[in-house]
């Protein structure tokens, strides 16, 4: 009897009773805590599975308060590529994307390097004038450059005036570049000094290298928000539906297809599916290009 | 002699460098910010059309924007509605996803890519998407809503619900947040929460006095970043009032813009209207600088705090 009760507690089959609330509190938070993430989960979820469903339905049942489709239409796909235009909006599309991205890395990576590493007098102010130009909301300047690229340069309805600037460095992309540079220890830098490399040579040969990470964040922030701009092809390329691009064609899509939920809803789909597919290839460099605007200083 | 005289040479060089880094953005800046913006100031003072020349107006824009045009105070009323209440109820249930993905022990990685991927959604497809979820004839939501005998809302075809409607819209894509504090969650030492149980404290004591001073520059930075958003808030109450209200799109529609009944009018919206609705250059250009101003005083606020944007690297 004695020799039972003496004996240590780890080695009885039962725990004791102050272990056993631990036990049982832990096991308690652990559902709490995991039917809170379902419950969120649904939250973030359930949209893109509705949205989804719809897309899959008759017209007819489209517009009735069904939720699950009951004959899961394909064709709504192929009816809308085979709207007019739609192929066209997705060239646009990419074309704005694209190269906007190809011309933002290029003209952004210089001034981002000169920021992060160089000192010289207006650093400070530099940086700041980049993060206020980040700040300012793009209907503040719309007027005169409307009026500049529609009136001077005649290229309203076309793409341009939204690629061009882009080759003049974008202030998103500079501070978001500036930021991963600055993790770059100095000393790569100096090595490449004492090895006769000028700065030109450094930025290439040393700088680029290490930066790719930070280069695919800021190429898929550009390419994205190009993909989902809405305001510049309203003000730049309303007037001319060749020029459109699919963010700003999805609405106008509701207005053609005026009841049918269901090609509209598929044609949503069609707008998200690319970024959501990208994602899953390139979650690491989303998620480090939020973290690096937003926490590393 | 000789010595300053390389010096010299060698600051020059290292100027001229400099400038060459930086020029892409320097043209930028000049091109796309300075012109507009000493162009933006010039034209609130002018009759403008678009068709005949400019002509001096004074300050008639100006009274005209603050004082006859009928959208601009619900549209500054708006703002702040969402400035005050959107941003706040982010701000939150970013903070609580955030501590929720820190908890969450089985299947983290699937958990926090569902919660971030409708941050990436278009935010055009989001709207449409969100404009059919709440549509209230037809719309899933409400038909939910309904089979369990809740009284269903209008949404965005009802004034009082457009609002709310659309800061739903804006919970929903709460992933970057998320992402930003679960960063910081992650980086409040250990020790301080171990030391802090020892004492006694409380779960609520611990998450007061331990947490929360930890991740305060993120939630300042949560708010102020958030401000911005929603001064800037264009695209979704644009194409959440068209779309509820069937309005379809085209070359000479007239759209009156915050339907139903200016609820989803913003600030950048009057800009649109004015200037390539109403082709009144001159008011949109007063609106474009209320803006400005606006925007510019929140960014001030977010690079004055410490372990904000400017910390590191100076």
């Amino acid at each position: 009897m004695t020799q039972v009760l003496d004996r240590p507690a780890e080695l009885t089959a039962r725990a004791t009773p102050a272990e056993r609330t631990a036990r049982r509190r832990a096991l308690l938070e652990w559902i709490a805590v995991h039917s809170l993430g379902v419950a969120a989960a649904l939250f973030f979820t359930l949209p893109f599975v509705f949205v989804f469903l719809t897309s899959l339905m008759s017209d007819s049942q489209a517009l009735s308060r069904d939720l699950i489709p009951h004959t899961w239409e394909w064709a709504n796909y192929r009816k809308v590529f085979d709207t007019p235009g739609f192929l066209t909006w997705w060239r646009n599309t990419l074309i704005y994307a694209g190269l906007g991205t190809v011309l933002t890395v290029v003209s952004s990576i210089p001034v981002a390097y000169a920021l992060a590493k160089f000192r010289f007098r207006g650093r400070n102010l530099t940086l700041m004038l980049v993060i206020s130009m980040m700040m300012l909301p793009p209907q503040v300047v719309v007027i005169p450059m409307y009026l500049f690229w529609a009136k001077q340069l005649d290229l309203s309805g076309t793409l341009w005036p939204l690629i061009i600037p882009l080759a003049f460095g974008d202030a998103f992309s500079i501070f978001l570049l500036r930021q991963f540079l600055l993790t770059i220890p100095g000393e790569y830098l100096d090595a490449a000094k004492v090895d006769g490399c000028g700065d030109l040579r450094t930025l290439l040969k040393v700088v680029l290298p290490m930066a790719k990470p930070g280069i695919a964040a800021v190429a898929l922030f550009q390419f994205f928000a190009a993909w989902n701009d809405y305001f510049g092809p309203q003000i730049y390329a309303s007037e001319n539906p060749d020029a459109w691009t699919l963010s700003y064609a999805l609405e106008s899509f509701k207005g053609a297809h005026h009841t049918d939920w269901n090609l509209t809803m598929a044609a949503t789909v069609l707008v998200m599916a690319p970024v959501i597919l990208v994602f899953f290839f390139a979650q690491k460099a989303f998620v480090e290009g939020v973290t690096l605007t937003g926490v590393k200083g | 002699m000789a010595t300053t005289h390389t010096l010299r040479a060698k600051h020059r060089r290292s100027a001229l460098r400099t400038l060459a880094f930086l020029s892409p953005w320097l043209i930028g800046f000049a091109v796309f910010f300075a012109y507009p913006m000493i162009s933006t100031v010039y034209f609130s003072f002018m009759h403008y059309d678009g068709f005949r020349p400019p002509t001096w107006s004074g300050t008639k824009n100006w009274t005209y924007v603050f004082e006859h045009y009928p959208f601009f105070w619900p549209a500054l009323r708006n703002t702040l509605w969402l400035v005050v209440i959107m941003v706040t109820l982010r701000v939150l249930f970013g903070l609580g996803i955030g501590m929720l993905i820190t908890k969450i022990k089985t299947g983290t990685g699937v958990f926090r890519t569902l919660f971030y991927l409708p941050y990436l959604a278009p935010p055009v497809a989001a709207t449409m998407a969100f404009a059919f979820l709440l549509n209230p004839g037809t719309g899933p939501v409400n038909s939910l809503l309904e089979n369990v005998g809740i009284p269903a809302p209008g949404w965005f075809n009802d004034p009082d619900w457009s609002k709310p409607a659309l800061t739903l819209m804006f919970l929903w894509g709460v992933g970057d947040l998320m992402v930003i504090f679960m960063a910081a969650l992650l980086d409040v030492p250990k020790e301080q929460y171990e030391a802090a149980e020892l004492d006694g404290a409380s779960a609520w004591q611990r998450f007061r006095f331990v947490t929360l001073p930890n991740i305060s520059p993120i939630i300042m930075f949560a708010v102020v970043t958030g401000v911005i958003a929603a001064m800037q808030c264009y695209t979704q109450p644009l194409v959440a009032g068209k779309v509820a209200s069937g309005v379809i799109q085209g070359a000479g529609t007239m759209f009156e813009p915050g339907y139903p009944e200016h609820s989803t009018l913003t600030l950048p919206q009057l800009v649109y209207n004015l200037g390539f609705q109403r082709f009144d250059y001159g008011s949109a250009c007063v609106v474009a600088l209320v803006l400005f101003a606006l925007s510019m005083a929140f960014t001030a606020l977010l690079m004055r705090r410490r372990g904000g944007l400017l910390q590191a690297g100076d």
